[in-house]
């Protein structure tokens, strides 16, 4: 494959950055569930 | 002294997150949609015959950007619904923000790869043509959209500022692109630089490109749902803890006057 | 008491915005020298003088652009200081008139501002203006300045009152105003035959401006009341 370097960085950058998002929005979230009650979230 | 009871004893359940049975199925979905990206745009899908393996960029590049657009979109949209609805909901406009923050994402990386894929296809990192103008002025506008949201103020106050900039960038957006293509079109030695980034597909690399499609429209689906309820998450707790100081200057009021 | 009209309320903040202006003279003591210096400055910076001809157009706006930031800073400084604004909302005066007002002593100090930096291109950058342009060099600069001043206001009002503003202008006035700086330096070569160019090349620009005066006009007196009301 010519340009790999390119291609496979792309792919890696484009899931690596989603993917850092994705488990800080996770984290985030779980942490601030301890001091919000079960009652006021209304998705549950 | 306290009386121990069963009930004190007991360890409380961890209170639950952002995640539902709903975003657990879509995040799921999304892994095995993002692997199955990865195989067929690395491996089983064809070499261009033009442009060769770089075409495989594109398979992540164009959904990126598809999605970029759709999450600004949605944004625009829900600021809408907050200004003129009869309620000014304050749920919508966490979405619009959840929104604005994934495109932002989104735009960035779409910003980077495509620099990689001019890079390999052009020779040069950057061209100053109509759309990729447009796009780096319109992920400088959503981190300003952003930053507006970031300011202080009450929650009504942060949703009809941030509502009203969402709908000027809309306003904003035709605006560039028409001067850009108009400046552009008055410069033809950019034209010499080559080829655009348009291809033909055949059937596996169209099937590619479908499958990137896919696999990123539920990754927004995932992170809109999971960060706007964590954005409500911080409003709420944030919330709380201005009533907890706000109770504990009352009683230390009460106790000074006793 | 009578009810005050819209125009009036424009025609008043139009009034008081100069006056304060005329009393201080931040503008002449302040925001002119800077931007003569700015010229100076890209003259620093770009070296040769035939580079300097050819890029003026370009260098004019940009200096138009910066020190408009500023003067919308002090614009709505001024306003926040007090309350201003706010004692304005609860008095229930007329949105719509302040933006308007504010909009007119913008442009009239926008107008200002570009005589001199012309006047500065002419005298440190070697310009040639040719009279046959004097009409399309006239009409950008009152289109490209009715749409800036149309955008400096909206946003000058939303940050007013809100700490963390002097940052944030630029960031969310600049992008905004990037088709005026397009527009109005091509329309501008045009005018001055920069580079061999004809005076018919501008009119599509001033086309484009005019379309974003009318659109930032419009679109700024629809936002500019929800922006600054509580």
């Amino acid at each position: 494959m010519r340009d790999a370097g390119f291609i496979i960085g792309s792919y890696l950058i484009t899931l690596g950055a989603i993917g850092a998002f994705a488990v800080r929005t996770l984290r985030l979230g779980r942490r601030l569930a301890d001091s919000v009650p079960d009652e006021d979230k209304p998705w549950l | 002294m306290t009386t121990i009871t069963p009930q004190s004893l007991e360890v409380p359940a961890r209170r639950r997150g952002t995640g539902t049975r709903a975003t657990r199925i879509i995040g799921l979905a999304t892994i095995v949609m993002i692997g199955w990206l990865a195989v067929f745009g690395l491996l089983i899908s064809p070499a261009d015959r033009d442009q060769g393996d770089s075409v495989r960029i594109m398979y992540v590049h164009v959904p990126s950007v598809w999605l970029a657009y759709l999450a600004f979109i949605v944004t625009a949209i829900c600021s809408a619904i907050h200004l003129f609805g009869r309620r000014h909901s304050l749920g919508v406009d966490r979405v619009a923000g959840a929104s604005a923050e994934v495109g932002v994402v989104f735009m960035a990386v779409t910003l980077v790869t495509g620099m990689l894929w001019g890079r390999i296809t052009w020779g040069v990192y950057w061209q100053w043509d109509a759309r990729l103008t447009t796009t780096a002025l319109l992920f400088i506008s959503y981190i300003g959209y952003l930053a507006v949201r970031g300011l202080e103020g009450t929650r009504q106050q942060r949703a009809r500022r941030s509502a009203v900039i969402g709908l000027l960038v809309v306003l904003e957006i035709p605006l560039v692109h028409w001067s850009v293509r108009l400046w552009r079109s008055l410069h033809q030695e950019a034209t010499v630089l080559g080829t655009d980034l348009d291809v033909s597909l055949d059937g596996l690399m169209l099937f590619s490109l479908f499958s990137g499609v896919v696999a990123f429209t539920l990754l927004f689906i995932w992170l809109v749902l999971h960060r706007s309820r964590m954005l409500t998450m911080i409003d709420l707790a944030g919330e709380r803890a201005l009533d907890e100081a706000l109770a504990s200057r009352i009683s230390e009021g009460g106790e000074k006057r006793a | 008491m009578a009810e005050v009209s819209r125009f009036d309320v424009a025609k008043a903040v139009f009034v008081k915005d100069l006056r304060v202006e005329i009393r201080s003279r931040v503008l002449v003591n302040q925001i002119l020298p800077f931007s003569a210096l700015v010229m100076v400055l890209f003259a620093f910076a770009l070296d040769a003088t035939n580079v300097l001809t050819r890029v003026a157009p370009g260098l004019i706006w940009l200096a138009v652009l910066f020190s408009m930031i500023v003067i919308v800073q002090r614009g709505f400084a001024v306003e926040s200081a007090d309350g201003a604004l706010e004692a304005l909302q609860s008095a229930g005066v007329d949105a719509l008139g302040v933006y308007w007002g504010k909009w007119a002593a913008l442009v009239v100090q926008l107008v200002v501002l570009e005589v001199l930096l012309v006047a500065t291109a002419v005298l440190l950058y070697g310009v040639d203006l040719r009279a046959e342009g004097v009409v399309l060099l006239v009409t950008t600069s009152i289109s490209a300045t009715c749409g800036l001043a149309a955008v400096g206001t909206i946003y000058g009002g939303l940050a007013a009152g809100v700490s963390g503003r002097e940052t944030l202008l630029p960031l969310l006035v600049l992008p905004v105003a990037s088709p005026v700086l397009i527009g109005a330096t091509r329309a501008v070569e045009a005018a001055l035959g920069t580079g061999g160019t004809a005076i018919s090349e501008g009119w599509p620009w001033l086309g484009l401006l005019s379309v974003f005066a009318v659109a930032f006009g419009v679109g700024g007196s629809f936002a500019f009341g929800p922006l600054i009301e509580d």
